[in-house]
């Protein structure tokens, strides 16, 4: 029965499947709302050339790149997570290509741009930021949080959102520029504080910025441009730079044995060239871009990574560093605060707590207490030594790793331990804040 | 007309005082197994190699091909069951099972308290409008992707309309959406359809002799229904039952959606699709999501052993319908309006996602527009049409394969047939993101003759990855239709010369006919808005379906409004297609009541 129905409806589709003669085909994690006009215009620099635009969020379109590369269709893709990137150059599923461009630096914020091997290509630029919603801040009179350090503090308990590093590229960078900025024991207690105040941690990265828009959550740490398109979309938002950001360069890259490279490197050539860089301030786009001469045309208030008072305290990111503790950084966060958000948090209320009272009472003994629960749910599993020890790194790319390094221990195991670690410490330190509120 | 007599005698479901059933099916089973086995063997045997083959090829190969690593080591490639061990090693694993079983029991008690009612009252008593409440009671399964979940955190998040208001007026707010009995209160609302479908087409189908049997004995009201009714019911009700409890089980939308991922499937998802992980234990999460799932369905039909739910009588409409009294009125439209303004309210926010302008930390939208259908009513047309063919043809599918393997598993001897079900089943508590890669694992560079392409990007591999995930809806709703008939009817089909392929095109597939329809508006309904396998393999957005378009929407903030627009689409479509079906057995029964009835 279905097999006519297939067969009949056959012939409809031959007629659709014929494609024009110079076709550029990209897979992209991006919204219409960007690829629209990029693609209008391409085209009309470029007539007679089209742009296939096939969407897929950024782990399908890995997925489907690893799946078919024997007899890959797909010319270039085009997302924001440089860790995507990573994965298809570490497979060498991205071709090596020459780009002509012009006016672009090497760095922006201290995150080189391209790729050293020039295996993919930035073209655009994100900075981290905490976009807030005006209407719940005011409905539950918060101040605004314009510091990481300000959303540790107790008045934000349950007012925060945002992505777990292992779903957002972005969010990782976040992460580990905090970690390289404030050192790894320092950094780590700040995001273990900052987390103790979320209400949640999503699983989307665009899930931080639908909750904040719609007012279920009042601060969310996110990628700028969600921010400054929902502005301007008309939600009640702003957003915020922290001085401490990391700068994010979105990327291109054409895939190993593309069916049209010539036209693909047609399209990445435009993306970097003037006329492109002048279509991401498109409000509906709002990305930086990466040629500082197109900020001249910039609308009032955009904002210019290249320019002096911008995030004065951004760092000199360690590329080597962050890429060997990828995916441990990722999992230990997982383990530490994703999967434990509820123990984490009733910890973390239950020091916010006991401190209020202690600062009334001025309790000595308490404030031992405090502080023993203090680095209870600031201690660490592993140092930042063994973080970037390869052979514990490895355990989390086990398939990938290099086959000269000796791995010790498996995934699951090494897990289990910080789990149990953290669930522990946390509870520990929960039940020291409450004798020591108790106290008083 | 069959007769009443003879049909009271082959009925072999008997309560007894104890209200346990008795059975003395022992001895009209081997009578069933002389009887069936021989004549049909060659037809129904050559039916079930080749479903057999078509689960194997779209099912058990592809997600083989992905979940195989579970039993490898990571590193060297070999084969061990360590991965199995570190499972059972973890304490994480191991909360995250009982919170998912915890999750899928209750879930199956809520969606019960919600979907018995509406069956008892729509299918016991004569009462208006019971079409519009049969089809309004599917519209919770057709939750289309993001904008669903968005639409319920307006309405029962923290800072949704109902604790806005109840804070500022009252002072509290209600937890509706946090935590495991969040995911209970929202799987219930959103799964107890498969209840109340496969239930309400089982009440249909139990004969009326019984219940006047019981009537002539003394019993009645409550008692009736808790000792005769339900228990004849006991096929849908199972049914149901049983697909609420898997599908919980396996779920990963709603978990994720209220940001709970101490629960096993979503555990396995989000340790699968991180990019660039090689985690093997997302995988072993993953085989033991479907084990477990087999292990239920096995479960439930030890349950079912020995026990014959099949009537003679049909098309004698089902139960006697009465009229309520005014008072039992009142209170009925009461019950039903409480709980369709509960299974409904999420799509009450929907609607005002779609026509709102901005809605944020606020009870209602700012203001209202229909600026959202005209962004999205030029580019729509393709999508619904593409909805429709994909959707369609997969319900179709999933009813054929359906009742064949309904027909093979109870009504033949052949060997292994049960294995037929476990495998249509097991898709279940398969992600999709596993059949997408394993879709594209399987045929990718297999090129399709008549210039159709790769055949992993060829629009009909969608509508089988479609076929192959909802085939396990269509597959209990026709097993349950199929336990109610009564073999003796087609003994007598036979006894009067009819062939086998006659009598079950003109006798079983007929009085089946209820179930295969319910069949065929879940499979649908839920195909129209399936998106994770889909995603995969969606090769041109010229083959795109809705939840597709949906999703390209939602990935933008300027997207929110137009993504709820076609949202709506998609439910309307879904809803009229069910409201148009239901009318048509309505009629149909109507017809034979009128035809068949003595009186």
């Amino acid at each position: 029965m279905h097999k006519s129905l297939m067969l009949g409806t056959a012939a409809l589709l031959v007629s659709t499947s014929l494609a024009g003669a110079d076709t550029v085909t990209v897979v992209t994690s991006f919204p219409q709302d960007l690829t629209d006009p990029f693609k209008a215009a391409f085209e009309a620099a470029h007539p007679g050339t089209t742009l296939e635009v096939v969407s897929r969020n950024t782990n399908a379109a890995v997925s489907h790149l690893q799946e078919t590369r024997s007899a890959n269709s797909i010319d270039l893709m085009w997302a924001s997570a440089p860790d995507a990137f990573e994965v298809l150059k570490t497979e060498g599923l991205l071709a090596k290509v020459e780009v002509q461009s012009e006016g672009i630096p090497d760095a922006i914020g201290g995150y080189p741009i391209n790729d050293p091997d020039g295996s993919y290509f930035g073209f655009a630029a994100s900075g981290y930021g905490i976009m807030y919603n005006t209407r719940y801040i005011q409905a539950n009179d918060l101040p605004v949080a314009k510091e990481w350090e300000d959303l540790k503090r107790a008045e934000y308990n349950g007012h925060v959102a945002m992505s777990s590093p292992s779903r957002s590229g972005t969010t990782h960078l976040t992460v580990e520029t905090l970690l390289q900025g404030e050192g790894w024991d320092q950094g780590w207690a700040t995001w273990k504080w900052i987390a103790g105040n979320m209400n949640t941690v999503t699983e989307r990265s665009f899930g931080v910025p639908d909750a904040v828009n719609s007012g279920a959550t009042g601060f969310g740490i996110v990628i700028d441009f969600f921010g400054l398109a929902s502005k301007a979309s008309g939600f009640p938002v702003e957003l915020v730079y922290p001085s401490v950001t990391a700068i994010v360069p979105a990327n291109i890259g054409v895939i190993e044995n593309a069916p049209n490279q010539e036209g693909a490197v047609k399209f990445v050539e435009f993306l970097l060239s003037p006329q492109g860089q002048q279509v991401l301030l498109n409000p509906a786009i709002m990305r930086l871009p990466v040629n500082p001469a197109a900020y001249e045309n910039a609308p009032e208030g955009f904002p210019n990574p290249f320019s002096e008072d911008f995030a004065p305290g951004a760092i000199e990111f360690d590329v080597d560093k962050s890429g060997t503790r990828y995916s441990l950084v990722n999992s230990l966060f997982d383990v530490l605060v994703t999967y434990r958000l509820d123990d984490l948090r009733a910890a973390v209320s239950a020091v916010h707590k006991a401190e209020a009272a202690q600062a009334e009472s001025g309790n000595a003994e308490a404030k031992a207490m405090i502080d023993e629960a203090r680095a209870l749910i600031e201690a660490m599993p592993i140092t930042e030594e063994e973080s970037l020890d390869p052979s514990f790194a490895e355990v989390f790319t086990i398939s990938r790793a290099d086959p000269e390094t000796e791995v010790v221990g498996r995934q699951a195991e090494v897990e289990q331990s910080w789990d149990s670690f953290a669930v522990e410490n946390y509870r520990k330190a929960r039940e020291l804040a409450e004798q020591a509120a108790a106290m008083q | 007309m069959i007769d009443r007599t003879r049909a009271a005698g082959v009925v072999r479901v008997v309560p007894n005082p104890d209200g346990d059933f008795m059975q003395d099916s022992s001895h009209l089973q081997t009578g069933r197994r002389g009887f069936t086995l021989f004549p049909r063997l060659s037809g129904a045997a050559a039916a079930g190699i080749l479903i057999a083959i078509f689960l194997m090829a779209f099912l058990v190969l592809p997600v083989a091909q992905v979940i195989y690593v579970a039993f490898l080591d990571a590193r060297s490639g070999a084969f061990t069951l360590q991965n199995f061990q570190d499972f059972f090693n973890t304490t994480l694993f191991r909360e995250s099972f009982v919170n998912s079983f915890y999750v899928s029991a209750m879930s199956v008690v809520v969606a019960t308290a919600i979907a018995l009612p509406l069956a008892y009252i729509t299918t016991r008593f004569n009462f208006a409008g019971t079409a519009a409440i049969q089809a309004l009671g599917i519209i919770p399964l057709i939750m289309p992707p993001f904008v669903g979940a968005v639409a319920m955190s307006l309405l029962f998040g923290r800072n949704g309309s109902i604790n806005l208001l109840l804070n500022q007026y009252l002072g509290f707010r209600i937890p509706f959406m946090e935590g495991l009995n969040g995911v209970i209160l929202v799987q219930s609302i959103h799964y107890f359809p498969f209840i109340l479908i496969n239930l309400s087409a089982s009440l249909r189908n139990i004969d009326r002799s019984m219940e006047e049997a019981a009537q002539n004995l003394g019993s009645h009201g409550m008692r009736m229904f808790r000792r005769i009714v339900f228990p004849l019911a006991m096929p849908g009700y199972l049914a149901g039952a049983a697909l609420v409890f898997i599908k919980v089980f396996d779920d990963l939308g709603t978990p994720l959606l209220l940001n709970v991922n101490n629960m096993l499937a979503p555990q396995a998802y989000l340790r699968i699709t991180g990019v660039g992980i090689n985690d093997p234990m997302g995988y072993v999460i993953s085989f033991i999501l479907v084990a477990f799932s087999v292990f239920s369905l096995w479960a439930s039909f030890l349950f079912m052993r020995g026990k014959d739910y099949a009537t003679v009588q049909k098309g004698g409409g089902g139960l006697s319908r009465r009229d309520l009294k005014p008072r039992e009125k009142l209170l009925a439209w009461a019950v039903i309006l409480f709980i369709l303004a509960l299974v409904l309210s999420p799509h009450v926010g929907l609607l005002l996602l779609a026509f709102g302008t901005i809605w944020s930390f606020a009870p209602l939208p700012d203001g209202f527009t229909v600026q959202h259908f005209a962004t999205i009513f030029t580019q729509s047309s393709q999508y619904v049409w593409n909805t429709l063919i994909y959707a369609g043809s997969a319900a179709v599918i999933d009813v054929v394969l359906g009742v064949g393997i309904a027909y093979i598993v109870i009504r033949t001897g052949l060997p292994g047939r049960k294995w037929l079900d476990y495998m249509a089943t097991a898709a279940l508590a398969v992600p999709g993101v596993v059949l997408g890669i394993g879709y594209l694992r399987m045929f990718h560079g297999i090129q399709l003759p008549f210039g159709l392409g790769q055949m992993s990007s060829f629009w009909g591999i969608i509508i089988v990855a479609l076929a192959v995930r909802r085939l396990p809806y269509a597959l209990r709703a026709c097993m349950a239709a199929l336990q109610q008939v009564s073999l003796s009817l087609e003994e007598a089909a036979e006894s009067l010369g009819a062939s086998r392929a006659s009598t079950i095109r003109r006798i079983v597939v007929p009085l089946m006919a209820g179930g295969i329809l319910a069949g065929f508006v879940t499979s649908f309904a839920t195909a129209a808005v399936e998106l994770s396998a889909t995603i995969m393999l969606v090769g041109r957005s010229s083959d795109a379906p809705l939840a597709y378009g949906i999703y390209l929407y939602m990935q933008s903030p300027a997207g929110r409004g137009p993504g709820a627009a076609l949202g709506i689409l998609a439910v309307v479509i879904v809803a009229l297609g069910t409201y148009l079906s239901q009318r048509i057995i309505e009629r149909e029964r109507r017809r034979q009541t009128m035809n068949g009835e003595p009186r």
